[in-house]
């Protein structure tokens, strides 16, 4: 036997050295992520002079700045409108993007696989770049200043495809054919079979494109020059230009803005690992 | 009830052949097995019957109609699957249930009839766990509730032991058995397995590469193998093959076995069931490799030359590997085959 193949003995000392080593760097990297978020609340409650200050929990904390966002501007019009838009983008895309990953993976037609390869191959592609003949698109459309124009471009997610394609390659054939044989339709089949086996991978999709489209904000601003159809994250970068250095005023609106994102990653963050894990990517 | 006929079927992979002209009676409340080794098209075959697979030529009549062009669901059939592929989110009660659901079966017509699949499988009291709650026997039976809740002219079982461990299948063996005694239902049941073939058929269809090689009883089988093939495949442990010459009305073989025999001179294979052969303490031919005693009786493994072969004898034996022996054999419990063309002779 090589030496190479023979066992290292590693003390107690030894392991607990490396145990807290890494400790030390989870805890570092943990602080690196937090320390800004936690510096985006402690501004949201100081006054706009204190905003530059290095003390991390100001002396005289105010709500001020939450009720400046909420009075002052139509920050709850802002919500609602980032709300509904990500609802509607979540249900639509599942809905038709369930079906076209069956599809893709089960059924049998011409071009299947080029199809699969376009849609994938989009992939390649980031926003910035499409964004021009995108608009062009929606404009002609008579989609400019619209939900239609905020929802219907956002559907589309080849990721989400990509995603419920490998899921369902993985469910074994025979459960189809069960199906088949008991009498069921392809439609019933989706329905009734492919569906509820899917909300493990659907739930956590849901949570990624309610969570992608609550922050998106190059597309809503691009699309919707009407503030009434301002989306949170537009609203946030208007604070900006409104009042010039307001840092107060867009802290204590992104603290309101993370809650929904923080309830839901707390609440699913089995679902988002786990559909982080299935897809490889990322 | 009804009869399975398949006349000429073929299926076609492209240009790949996989099925090639097949031929198969099923009667009425018979079960048949479908048997031979990966990849010899029975799954196929199966799958053809049951309408998941195109039949690329041929044609398939269940109860005397042709199906080739009906899907599965129009063409009355059971199928139990090797991995069970029951819907793992319903219940056990809603996976036999799901059938009569589709077809709109009153729900009091399905409660009864899926309480009384369950009584016959023994399955009363798991009818609201899912599968996951359940054992690899418990499944089979599920699956196969689920076949009989729809009483269908027909039962496909596609290698539906081979994930149940060996003392589970010896059981569901019997089981699916006595099943099909009482619902007298036609069966098609495919497998790989030689033993379980020999012990459900009424019928075993040997196949190999896309041909039928023989079909028969068990016994028949067994007994009047047509080919080296279908010989060598039908019985456990497998029988022996010696090969030598017919010359002058006696066989001789390798390892100095002889008989007289009245085949056409030239190169011959005698084979010869492990329990047909003696052994002749005064002979030295063989060399003893291996002696494995069971109990009932005493397996022995022999070599002479390249041959290797297997020998079962009742009686407790003296010999241990390094020693070495002769044998007999009794001429009417010899066949011989042609080395070429592998098919019977005597």
């Amino acid at each position: 036997m090589s030496k190479r193949n023979k066992h290292i003995p590693v003390t107690k000392g030894q392991a607990t050295t490396v145990r807290i080593i890494w400790m030390i760097v989870s805890g570092i990297l943990g602080i690196l992520i937090l320390f800004p978020l936690l510096w985006m609340v402690s501004i949201a409650f100081r006054t706009s002079e204190q905003t530059f200050t290095s003390q991390l929990i100001a002396p005289d904390a105010t709500l001020a700045n939450f009720v400046h966002v909420f009075t002052e501007v139509p920050f709850l019009l802002y919500m609602w409108n980032s709300f509904f838009v990500s609802t509607m983008v979540t249900v639509i895309a599942l809905f038709f993007h369930t079906m076209a990953g069956y599809a893709l993976a089960r059924l049998r037609f011409p071009g299947r696989e080029f199809i699969f390869l376009a849609i994938f191959s989009t992939f390649l592609v980031s926003l910035p770049v499409i964004i021009v003949p995108l608009f062009v698109i929606v404009k002609s459309m008579g989609m400019l200043n619209s939900y239609a124009g905020l929802i219907i471009p956002a559907i589309f997610n080849a990721f989400g495809i990509f995603l419920l394609r490998q899921y369902y390659l993985s469910i074994p054939r025979e459960i189809e054919e069960a199906a088949l044989i008991d009498g069921a339709s392809y439609w019933r089949i989706y329905l009734s079979i492919i569906l509820p086996l899917s909300k493990p991978i659907m739930s956590a999709l849901a949570i990624l494109f309610f969570l992608t489209n609550w922050n998106s904000f190059l597309w809503p601003l691009t699309i919707a020059s009407d503030p009434s159809l301002w989306m949170v994250q537009v609203g946030i970068a208007n604070f900006s230009s409104q009042y010039a250095a307001s840092w107060n005023y867009m802290m204590a609106a992104s603290t309101v803005v993370a809650i929904p994102t923080l309830v839901l990653f707390i609440v699913f963050q089995k679902q988002i690992m786990d559909s982080l894990k299935t897809s490889g990517l990322k | 009830m009804a009869s399975v006929e398949i006349r000429n079927a073929v299926k076609k992979y492209g240009e790949v052949q996989v099925i090639h002209g097949v031929d198969i009676d099923v009667g009425d409340g018979e079960f048949v097995v479908l048997v031979g080794p990966s990849g010899c098209g029975k799954s196929t075959l199966l799958r053809m019957i049951a309408g998941l697979e195109e039949i690329s030529g041929g044609t398939i009549s269940i109860a005397d109609e042709v199906v080739n062009d009906l899907e599965p669901k129009e063409r009355n059939i059971a199928m139990v699957f090797q991995n069970y592929a029951l819907y793992p989110h319903m219940t056990v009660a809603e996976n036999m249930g799901f059938s009569l659901r589709l077809s709109r079966v009153s729900k009091d017509e399905a409660k009864a009839k899926v309480e009384n699949a369950a009584d016959i499988l023994g399955l009363g009291a798991l009818l609201d766990r899912y599968p996951g709650q359940l054992s690899g026997g418990q499944r089979q039976r599920v699956a196969m509730g689920r076949a009989i809740v729809r009483d269908p002219k027909v039962f496909l079982f596609d290698e539906p032991l081979s994930n149940l461990d060996a003392k589970l299948r010896v059981q569901m063996r019997a089981e699916i058995k006595a099943l099909h005694r009482r619902l007298k239902t036609t069966t098609v049941y495919v497998t790989h397995d030689q033993v379980e073939a020999m012990t459900m058929a009424d019928r075993i269809v040997i196949m190999r590469d896309g041909h039928i090689q023989q079909i028969g009883t068990p016994l028949e089988l067994y007994d009047n193998p047509q080919s080296m093939f279908v010989a060598g495949f039908i019985g456990s442990p497998s029988i022996n093959f010696i090969p030598g010459t017919l010359k002058d009305g006696t066989f001789h073989g390798i390892g100095g076995l002889s008989f007289a025999s009245d085949g056409p001179e030239g190169d011959a294979v005698a084979a010869i069931r492990p329990n047909k052969l003696g052994l002749s303490p005064g002979g030295s031919e063989w060399d003893v490799l291996e002696v494995e005693p069971t109990g009932a009786e005493t397996m022995l493994m022999l070599q002479a030359g390249e041959v290797q072969i297997t020998i079962s004898v009742s009686d407790r034996t003296t010999l241990e590997p390094g020693d070495k022996t002769g044998l007999s054999a009794l001429p009417g419990d010899v066949m011989l085959f042609d080395p070429k063309t592998e098919k019977r002779i005597l």
